[in-house]
């Protein structure tokens, strides 16, 4: 994806992670289009455990670039209840397609409530603007 | 500071980095594209960062055999020579080529965080000698082009001859003179262009319009570490001698530059450490800093690691205890608390297959 593209369907962390809210308490996470850009070619996925507790705002994963390793920020708390292993394989997904193919992990939340904080695609390109 | 195809890499959409304050494309369309590039056809560097150093007068040849750590006197007349610049303690100051230009006329090209002090240090130690020690660094933009058709490249587009390998030849590039180096850093034929900087701009856009890609220090990084090639800063500093570090190859101690006692002492009696290439075995990329284990011990530490783009695996090169430096041995690298397989490897750690 070469142009950046923030999808009204989802929510965003400042962090540079988005939210795909499920039903009432599922979420699927990944990272934005600006932060698969900064970063450049993913070249690994180091993906939590399925059942592994994670904490909004804090990391529960790292992807690399060639150059660079990147915490991966939660955008909301919850349980991981499914990592995407094809990128283990296809780590270039995470650049291709952020919103699709290249999404990380899938949540059962915790606190679905935390959602409100987020931010929408209008908010967090306005925040990118203003970087 | 500026290179003078700042406007060039910006007109490309290069993601730019401070390098030892110079503003540095780090890559323009991807490293992997750029490595591949230069492993299989022909890429461009802009290294115009590096330092050049003449030197000059009926004492160059001596003077320099005193501060260089290779047989000087080993250079022809149109040859090149890879040296340390050593202190008093054998610590590596600086790696650098040596170009012979003529009798007594000698190009010296460094690296760019080093350049003021290697002029100092040259500077200090030259004052017994009949030389000249100048700072060339504003005469000359340098383009590095790399890869297996990257000689009949420049050869065609420039319409000049290019030296062999190891040699440097003057020439006329863009209606100036140049000086055309059979040298690189990326294990790859290639050669090296310093060119007036006022022409550089249009040199670049006749090797782009030839189908050289532009490729940035991402790259460079990426193809040197491959090669196994030491970068200054990471794998060599005042703190490491070129004996640990693999480099007794260019040391002649015989001829008594500064710092041979020291280099001759770690031959003879070895290092405590060496410095050893390795490939991590399974998932995982090391970095410069990730300690290197052994049982529950750590017995080194990386200094430099990335994703290699040819072996598609994480490799790197570490300090580690002498008795475990040998191709083949088992150790792990702590990357950020993770502990990851690897195994020592021998240098180069890609080749192609020929």
């Amino acid at each position: 994806m070469d142009e950046a593209n923030y999808p009204d369907d989802l929510l965003y962390h400042d962090q540079h992670d988005w939210a795909r809210l499920e039903g009432d308490d599922h979420a699927v996470f990944g990272i934005t289009w600006y932060a698969q850009d900064s970063l450049g070619e993913v070249v690994f996925y180091d993906p939590p455990v399925v059942g592994a507790t994670i904490d909004k705002d804090s990391s529960y994963a790292e992807v690399e670039s060639v150059k660079a390793v990147s915490d991966v920020i939660a955008p909301l708390s919850g349980e991981v209840v499914e990592v995407n292993d094809a990128l283990a394989d296809a780590p270039e997904k995470i650049n291709e397609e952020p919103y699709g193919d290249g999404w990380l992990v899938k949540v059962k939340l915790t606190q679905a409530s935390e959602a409100g904080a987020l931010l929408d695609a209008a908010e967090y390109r306005k925040l990118l603007e203003n970087n | 500071m500026k290179t003078p195809l700042h406007e060039k890499h910006l007109e490309l959409g290069a993601k730019l980095v401070d390098f030892a304050g110079w503003e540095m494309p780090i890559s323009y369309e991807g490293i992997r594209e750029e490595h591949a590039a230069v492993r299989t056809h022909a890429g461009m560097f802009d290294v115009s960062h590096m330092g050049e150093v003449e030197v000059e007068g009926p004492g160059a040849p001596a003077f320099l055999q005193r501060v260089l750590s290779n047989d000087v006197a080993a250079i022809g007349l149109g040859g090149a020579q890879y040296s340390c610049l050593c202190d008093e303690e054998g610590g590596v100051l600086d790696d650098l080529f040596a170009y012979r230009l003529g009798g007594d006329r000698y190009l010296l090209v460094t690296n760019s965080a080093n350049h003021e002090s290697d002029l100092a240090w040259l500077g200090r130690w030259s004052r017994t000698f009949d030389v000249a020690v100048r700072d060339v660094a504003d005469r000359y933009a340098m383009l590095a082009v790399q890869g297996p058709h990257a000689r009949g490249i420049v050869s065609r587009t420039l319409g000049i001859e290019l030296p062999p390998r190891m040699r440097v030849s003057t020439a006329r590039i863009g209606n100036r003179p140049a000086l055309v180096c059979g040298t690189g850093y990326t294990g790859e034929d290639g050669v090296e262009l310093l060119i007036d900087p006022g022409i550089v701009p249009a040199i670049w856009v006749e090797l782009l319009d030839a189908g050289v890609v532009p490729c940035g220090l991402g790259a460079r990084d990426t193809l040197r570490l491959e090669a196994c090639f030491h970068l200054h800063g990471n794998d060599l500093s005042p703190d490491r001698n070129p004996i640990e570090a693999g480099l007794g190859w260019c040391c002649a101690e015989a001829t008594g530059f500064v710092g041979s006692e020291a280099v001759a002492r770690a031959r003879a009696e070895g290092t405590a450490e060496k410095l050893a290439p390795f490939k991590i075995e399974g998932p995982g990329i090391p970095r410069q800093g990730n300690p290197v284990l052994s049982g529950e011990e750590q017995v080194g530490i990386v200094t430099s690691g990335s994703f290699s783009p040819s072996l598609e695996i994480g490799i790197g090169m570490a300090y580690v205890r002498a008795d475990l430096a040998d191709p083949g041995t088992e150790i792990e690298i702590d990357v950020r608390g993770k502990r990851r397989a690897a195994r020592v490897a021998s240098k180069p750690l890609y080749e192609k297959e020929r």
